[in-house]
């Protein structure tokens, strides 16, 4: 590396052709900021704030049938309606908190351990990456289907292997208490990669001197890395869990690929997403459903405030 | 850091198990799809089997998947390149100028369900007599892209230092002149982490698809299904549907992997 600096001689020619000076490139120019934001600004904005005003509207209302149908204004009875529904409503929001921690809660500890295991250098490290990259690119409603077959009790692989080591049959996904875990067990195969890779990326940035000053104050493995590893990694293991649960709540392809519509015959994993979309598009019950979703959209962004209100104070 | 013995033995096992968990379903799913039903429903023949390509030459020529093929690219890349294009520049301001607020009304489209959207955007989308054309399935998949194209390209811009661009506008070059020529070729590997994982994410997307496409326009993620009917599954079928589906996408995440891991993992040590 040589640290000499030529200067750099600057020829006439050399210099870029004269700057369009119109009147337009020189407002453009003054107002590149503006200029560069504001199409996909108003791209996004068009897409999601008359649609969720039009939602809020409609949750009022009776709209029901066709989506051009008339409808009258009804006031608060959805929501009335909908808090007072144990029926369907406050089970789904139950599956939906149980599906999203018991996914969370897996995908980021098994997801710590294996980001772990691949923390030091090691042979074959590529062979690894690859798999892990391969279940989180794989298209959501494919996997579900394939386990579907793995999980089928006649003919599936799951109960063969089961089988091999003494343990009876599973009903697995046709069952009415294992469906719901089965479909998390899904989520959890094809999205603890996605922590793995988040918490990888955190991992290699720390440094080694903290590690190796607690190695030589006599921290053991565990020590370190409840005092030392994990503390430094906390910002990241928020962001993780942040982006997962985000998705988490949102799951909808797995679980229709598997158990189809409105979550099984008995709504087994029917969970506020699934709920929402069977009231809108299979009973076609605006109405109502618009009102799930104003409700469910509330519960998102509270649980979003709540995470990063935890996250700056992590920070600090 | 040095690692003791004991332990690196305990990380090879550990370590072939999580490849063997995350391979295997990928692998049956695969090897399903080469058999027959009649050897998929025998549980003796789930190893040994005499390999077929019928339910591959079913689902490519008899369920039209030719063709929906061609819809999935369409749509992906169409979402992809326009994505780009309004995503790339807003990225750049919201980097250079701080617009944080900006930024969230984008970033919201990642976290809002998108069944609250759907509704109202069939009803206007139908009154527009546009469902089922490719116009709404590319605007409705943008809605996936240009999201994480911004959050991506964020990242990116924050990390590129600005003393370049000022050299050019001292060369004389304009304010646009200056992102034209120097910015933008020297984003060339963001824009390509982030045009890849628009790619893989819009290819991959299931509800909007469902609801929005028609017949003629049925993207892979929706053309599965017709594979299961109401009273049984052509697993066979059923297996070299979603393997159809799966592979490509796959095929190219291997071979640009790099991208694809920054993508993901786009903002996550930042905090």
């Amino acid at each position: 590396m040589s640290a000499v600096t030529t200067p750099v001689k600057r020829s006439p020619e050399a210099r870029p052709a004269s700057p369009e000076t119109s009147a337009w490139s020189r407002w453009a120019n003054a107002h590149r900021k503006w200029l560069f934001a504001a199409p996909a600004m108003l791209f996004v904005a068009v897409l999601i704030i008359f649609p969720v005003a039009w939602t809020g509207y409609l949750s009022l209302t009776d709209a029901e049938g066709s989506v051009r149908a008339e409808s009258s204004f009804i006031g608060f009875q959805n929501y009335l309606d909908v808090l007072g529904d144990t029926d369907r409503f406050w089970p789904a929001v139950w599956r939906t908190a149980l599906f999203t921690g018991v996914v969370l809660f897996f995908e980021v500890v098994l997801g710590m351990a294996i980001a772990l295991l691949l923390w030091r250098p090691f042979r074959g490290e590529k062979w690894v990456r690859v798999a892990i990259l391969l279940p989180l690119v794989a298209t959501p409603v494919a996997v579900g289907m394939m386990w579907r077959l793995i999980f089928d009790p006649n003919i599936g692989m799951a109960n063969q292997v089961l089988g091999w080591v003494g343990i009876d049959p599973q009903p697995w996904l046709s069952g009415q208490n294992s469906a719901l875990p089965t479909t998390m067990f899904i989520d959890i195969w094809q999205w603890t990669p996605m922590v793995v890779l988040i918490l990888l990326a955190g991992l290699t940035s720390l440094s080694d001197e903290p590690q190796e000053a607690a190695l030589i104050d006599g921290a053991s493995t565990w020590q370190r890395f409840r005092h030392v590893t994990l503390p430094l990694l906390m910002p990241t293991v928020i962001v993780a869990i942040l982006l997962r649960g985000i998705d988490a709540l949102k799951t909808f392809d797995i679980l229709y690929a598997t158990k189809g519509r409105g979550g099984g015959s008995f709504h087994e994993v029917e969970t506020l997403n699934v709920y929402a979309y069977g009231l809108s598009f299979d009973y076609n019950d605006y109405g109502v459903s618009s009102t799930v979703l104003i409700i469910f959209f509330l519960i998102i962004i509270g649980v979003m405030w709540a995470l990063t209100y935890r996250k700056k104070g992590l920070d600090r | 850091m040095k690692l003791r013995r004991p332990y690196k033995i305990f990380r090879t096992v550990a370590l072939v198990l999580v490849v063997l968990a995350l391979i295997a379903p990928l692998v049956w799913m695969v090897a399903a799809s080469l058999k027959t039903n009649v050897d998929i429903y025998d549980t003796d023949k789930a190893f040994v089997f005499s390999p077929t390509m019928d339910n591959y030459s079913n689902v490519l020529q008899q369920a039209n998947y030719i063709q929906f093929i061609g819809n999935s690219l369409w749509v992906a890349l169409a979402a992809t390149v326009l994505s780009l294009l309004l995503g790339v520049p807003a990225a750049y301001s919201m980097s250079r100028f701080n617009m944080k607020k900006s930024a969230l009304v984008v970033l919201m489209a990642r976290v809002i369900p998108g069944v609250s959207l759907l509704v109202p955007w069939y009803y206007v989308f139908s009154n527009l007599q546009m469902v089922g054309g490719f116009t709404v399935l590319i605007l409705s998949h943008m809605f996936v892209s240009l999201p994480l194209i911004v959050y991506i390209m964020m990242g990116y811009f924050d990390g590129l230092p600005t003393e370049l661009e000022e050299a050019a506008l001292v060369d004389g070059l304009t304010h646009i002149g200056a992102f034209r020529r120097i910015t933008l070729p020297l984003s060339v590997p963001g824009i390509a982490t982030a045009g890849i994982l628009s790619f893989i994410f819009s290819w991959n997307n299931f509800m909007f698809a469902l609801v929005l496409s028609g017949a003629d326009t049925k993207t892979l993620p929706v053309a599965i299904f017709d594979f299961v009917g109401y009273a049984s599954i052509d697993w066979g079928g059923l297996m070299a549907a979603a393997t159809v589906v799966t592979l490509p996408i796959m095929l190219i995440a291997l071979f640009v992997q790099k991208y694809v891991v920054s993508g993901l993992t786009a903002g996550a040590t930042k905090g």
